[in-house]
């Protein structure tokens, strides 16, 4: 049996994994069906476990006109519960898995979990969210898209605790938030996907796509977007052009969940949709 | 940390010795022999080991005893002794939303969870209240009927 450790603040929890290697459990969501035993036995950690899901310091929503900040320890619910986060932004987090998975899973967790599929992702890539990364050392910031390496790898260090993840607040008029499961609730996504976009009078300003579960990390390609915006501005718009270019980009692949050219098309599909509901055409 | 948990258990004060990894699910059904919370997949996602700690639907099976001390836990067993649960029983009979009856514990908590959030659930909200937890007898109309029914006849209660 390992070591199990509950600090009562972020500072004690901190000190506590600068001095060995452990393993930090948030909402526990993944960590117990990972390390899951027979009915009865208790789960199986390699490392010691420390508890920081009640952690005060974890559990802040902050929101000014420029950043929307969420702790680190704060669940699904908490997001969305919490009368100042835009709808748009909740709307991620209401279709993850269930109410009680929902009450007790953070977003830390998720994002440092870092599924290809980890469903909050393609909107916080589509928002250049960060992530704050602390430890007894000091605190640094680290930008979504480089904070995920691949499947389960991240750049986090095993001293740092994910405290923040910092969101700018930036309005956009359209958005879409998408996902492809096989039901409803409770479901692993095969595609998820978030669409955003700034227009003014008929000017296209701003647009991004992010898509999940369609390769080892979230999809996105600023090249494209600037594409999408010039092409516009020239009211050129080829969406046929814009599919073939997501097209080689977007590598999915077969697995127990759905296919590749399933998850491709779809992909392609809520791209032209977005692109065709947009109302500068 | 230490091995004994001190929590409430369905009003009362407890405490126990165990591994603080043990699942709570384990320790209710084991330690205090109370087996109306199920287990269904032990994955989180089927719902029969749904309790209520410090106001909040959880999957006891994902949820390590370590994590409950000083926390309020709420099984069907405990309640069983409220006027809440006496409104959902004779609604969940009435519509006859209760067959087997292996997801029905789970199913009463997460109708408690969803009606003291929204004493007046639309239908909408009654299936995503009850979306995290499977029946695979009853077809869920019966349930989610047996919820609307509850919210009419226990108005004013949650």
């Amino acid at each position: 049996m390992v070591k199990v450790y509950r600090p009562s603040n972020l500072k004690e929890a901190l000190e506590i994994i600068s001095s060995e290697k452990c393993t930090l459990f948030a909402g526990g969501t993944d960590l117990m069906v990972k390390g899951k035993s027979w009915s009865g036995l208790e789960p199986s950690f390699d490392r010691p476990v420390v508890f920081i899901s009640d952690l005060d310091e974890l559990r802040k929503i902050k929101i000014n006109e420029f950043f929307l900040t969420i702790g680190g320890a704060c669940t699904f619910t908490r997001i969305i519960d919490n009368s100042q986060i835009p709808d748009f932004i909740k709307e991620a987090f209401i279709m993850i898995a269930s109410p009680g998975i929902r009450n007790m899973a953070t977003i830390g967790g998720n994002i440092c979990n870092s599924s290809p599929a980890g469903d909050c992702l393609p909107l916080l890539y589509a928002m250049d969210a960060s992530v704050v990364l602390e430890s007894i050392y000091g605190r640094r910031e680290v930008n979504i898209e480089d904070f995920i390496l691949g499947p389960g790898k991240n750049v986090i260090g095993w001293n740092e605790i994910l405290t923040e993840v910092r969101i700018p607040t930036k309005n956009f008029k359209i958005r879409a938030y998408r996902k492809v499961g096989t039901r409803k609730s409770t479901a692993l996504s095969k595609v998820s996907f978030a669409g955003l976009a700034e227009i003014e009078g008929e000017e296209l300003k701003d647009i991004r796509f992010a898509f999940g579960a369609v390769g080892p990390t979230v999809v996105r390609s600023r090249r494209i977007e600037k594409k999408i915006v010039e092409m516009v501005s020239e009211k050129k718009l080829e969406v046929g052009e814009i599919k073939k270019m997501y097209g080689s980009i977007i590598k999915p692949i077969d697995d127990q969940r759905s296919t590749a050219n399933y998850r491709r098309e779809v992909c392609l599909r809520f791209v032209e949709n977005f692109l065709m509901s947009c109302k500068w055409r | 940390m230490e091995n004994k948990i001190r929590f409430t258990l369905n009003f009362k004060t407890v405490e126990i010795s165990a591994s603080p990894l043990k699942r709570l699910l384990d320790v209710l059904r084991e330690d205090f022999s109370l087996t109306g919370t199920k287990e269904g997949c032990g994955e989180g996602e089927c719902g029969a080991c749904s309790i209520i700690v410090d106001g909040e639907l959880v999957n006891s099976c994902l949820y390590p005893v370590g994590r409950v001390e000083g926390k309020e836990v709420l099984t069907i067993e405990g309640f069983r002794s409220t006027p809440e649960f006496e409104v959902l029983r004779e609604s969940f009979e009435e519509a006859g939303a209760v067959q087997c009856g292996f997801c029905t514990p789970g199913m009463i908590m997460a109708a408690e969870f969803l009606l003291r959030k929204y004493p007046h659930p639309t239908e909408e909200q009654i299936r995503k209240g009850i979306s995290g937890n499977l029946c695979r007898c009853t077809g869920y109309d019966m349930i989610v009927k047996a919820i609307k029914l509850a919210s009419e006849r226990g108005d004013g209660l949650w």
